[in-house]
């Protein structure tokens, strides 16, 4: 840090610091850059304040309302019975998201960031970007005109060679159900999670490459016991993003998953059924149209359990962090 | 345990670069081998290519003969991995993983070769290893603490335990001490001392007293001019070296006269 940002510094009076006062910004472009920095923060919890109230004081008539009072919206489901599977159903297809994505990232990641020929690596992250910039609604074609015809197969083998695993069980055409969403989701997410493990990557020290290296590890075992290790708060926070942008997004499963029918209560673990499961955020867009007055209060308090999810999984992310920080390589 | 090297015509190569010619040198078993000068000549670069760590640099080769064993290392078929096995390193700058702990550091090269070691083996290693490298007793009570909670010489030490955790016939040492306090620095020293019973090793070092404190033989490179690949002036036992170097580039070097 050098002394001329530091206005308190002893003895920044009077040196020849000083008579740079008139050319640099100094301590006005200090003051407002501090304010800037201040205001941006507090417009943000603001913002986030501003939501949560308008959710909460929305949702509220649904909430306390008896259940007769929506019955007809919710075809005869009170308020959990309504969210409670929908809830399960955003998290599902989330995390079986976050499953195919993390894995795939993490590799890809490593391969840009330390295994690819430089020739290579280039273009393989700019490609990776591009996916980054792609509309949800494209993925959302991409995924009903081609993958789900194409993987419908694949799930039925896999469901009749494995279902005997509940999970596997019960596949029936077309694949409309929440694997596809996920894969989906997955192909969304995977650009914003490598982005961010491709950089914690590429911040490994050399020293502990070297050291990996130089105890006799080869290409991978170097990936393990120095790179990996040493962005793995890194990965978890960027896998956390992920899952924040997988667990509220609308379109591309809207077009893809076919939903449980109205007024069914259904927790189903069979990730290849078709019609047993919905997200929170496809849901509200394709009831909102239909819904009116305590339908939309049903339905802003089920954003409400999403935005209490996305709170939860990134103060998780925090947690997870920061429980291991003594060991993150960052001191 | 540990076993000689014979060096002849080694050139060495960043790219197009040359940093290092023709050197050609015996290191024997069992002794401390110093290499000495002026800053630049390609010390590391050398001490590098003994383990094949010189090549992990892109563009960077090797020409030239480095037999262990009767095995040239360089040979085709034989695989760098293998190699730096059987030839530990410790760098000028501590470099404990920082994501383990010290145990976890000292088992880290053995966790390559075989996963799975029984508790009971895995605690005597370390303990033996810690002993070895004298750190044992300062940190005995904090085996699960992370090994970058440690002071510079005692990572230093966690690193030189590292490094013969896993048995090398051969340990390299590039300027080991010079991050290090005078105490810590003849901690090292002391222990450098010992580890010559088992070990053959290699020891880079810009400072000439350690060179003559620590060493059976001492080597000294240089560069004709800025630009030119550094070579081996000349090497000897490290008494005659001080004594009565055959160069006259060595005394001058070696009395302070530049470098
Ligand atoms: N990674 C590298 N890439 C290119 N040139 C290098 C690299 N490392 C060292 N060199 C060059 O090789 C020569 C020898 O360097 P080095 O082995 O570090 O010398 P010493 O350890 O004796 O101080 C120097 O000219 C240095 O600039
Ligand atoms: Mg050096």
């Amino acid at each position: 840090m050098s002394t001329d940002v530091t206005p308190e510094a002893p003895g920044a009076e009077g040196r020849p610091l000083a008579s740079r006062r008139g050319t640099t910004p100094g301590r006005f472009g200090n003051r407002l850059f501090a304010g800037l920095s201040t205001a941006s923060g507090i417009l943000i919890l603001v913002t986030l304040a501003a939501v949560a109230i308008f959710l909460v004081r929305e949702a509220l008539p649904a909430i306390t309302a008896s259940p007769a009072a929506y019955a007809d919206f919710t075809r005869d489901l009170n308020l959990g019975q309504y969210i409670g599977p929908l809830v399960f159903g955003t998290v599902l297809a989330a995390l079986i998201a976050l499953v195919i994505a993390v894995p795939l990232s993490i590799g890809i990641a490593l391969f840009i960031a330390h295994y690819a020929p430089k020739r290579l690596s280039g273009p393989v992250a700019y490609v990776v970007d591009l996916l980054a910039a792609i509309p949800s609604v494209v993925y959302g074609l991409w995924g009903f005109f081609w993958l789900v015809p194409k993987i419908g197969p694949i799930m039925d083998w896999i469901s009749q060679k494995l279902g005997f695993i509940p999970i596997f069980a019960d596949y029936a055409p077309p694949a409309k159900n929440v694997t596809s969403a996920a894969i989906v989701l997955a192909v969304m997410i995977l650009p914003i999670i490598t982005a961010v493990s491709r950089e914690v990557f590429l911040q490994t020290p050399r020293l502990h490459i070297e050291a990996s290296l130089a105890l006799g590890a080869t290409r991978w075992e170097v990936a393990r016991q120095a790179i990996l290790p040493f962005g793995r708060s890194g990965v978890i926070s960027a896998s956390m993003l992920g899952l924040g942008r997988a667990l509220g997004e609308t379109m591309a499963v809207l077009m893809i998953l076919a939903p449980f029918a109205r007024g069914t209560e259904v927790y189903s673990i069979k990730i290849l059924a078709s019609a047993e499961h919905q997200t929170i955020a496809a849901n509200i867009a394709q009831q909102i149209r239909e819904a009116h007055g305590m339908g939309v209060s049903v339905l802003i308090a089920s954003g409400l359990a999403l935005f209490a999810i996305t709170l939860v999984v990134n103060m998780a992310a925090r947690w997870i962090v920061a429980r291991r920080a003594a060991f993150s390589g960052a001191n | 345990m540990s076993k000689r090297i014979d060096v002849s015509d080694l050139d060495i190569y960043y790219g197009d670069f040359k940093a290092v010619q023709g050197v050609t040198m015996a290191i024997e078993p069992r002794s401390v081998t110093a290499l000495i000068g002026p800053s630049g000549c390609g010390k590391s670069t050398f001490l590098r290519t003994l383990n094949r760590m010189h090549e992990v640099i892109p563009g960077a080769r090797v020409e030239g003969k480095a037999v262990m064993d009767g095995v040239d290392i360089y040979g085709s078929g034989v695989d760098p991995v293998e190699v730096r096995r059987q030839i530990g390193m410790v760098f000028q700058r501590p470099n404990p993983f920082p994501t383990m702990s010290i145990r976890e550091n000292v088992l880290a090269g053995v966790k390559l070769n075989n996963r799975r070691m029984p508790k009971a083996a895995a605690d005597e290693l370390v303990e033996g290893s810690l002993r070895h490298a004298n750190l044992w007793n300062e940190v005995k009570d904090r085996l699960d603490k992370p090994g970058s909670g440690l002071s510079g010489g005692q990572q230093q030490r966690l690193c030189i335990a590292r490094a013969i955790a896993v048995s090398p016939q051969v340990l390299l040492m590039d300027e080991p001490c010079s991050a290090l306090d005078p105490i810590s620095t003849l901690a090292i020293e002391d222990l450098i001392h010992e580890l010559k019973e088992d070990y053959t090793i290699v020891i880079v070092t810009h400072n000439m007293q350690q060179a003559s404190r620590v060493s059976d033989r001492t080597g000294f490179f240089n560069l004709e001019a800025t630009g030119q690949p550094g070579q081996l002036v000349e090497m000897d036992d490290t008494t005659t070296m001080f004594s009565a170097p055959s160069k006259k580039a060595t005394e001058d070097y070696i009395s302070g006269r530049f470098g």
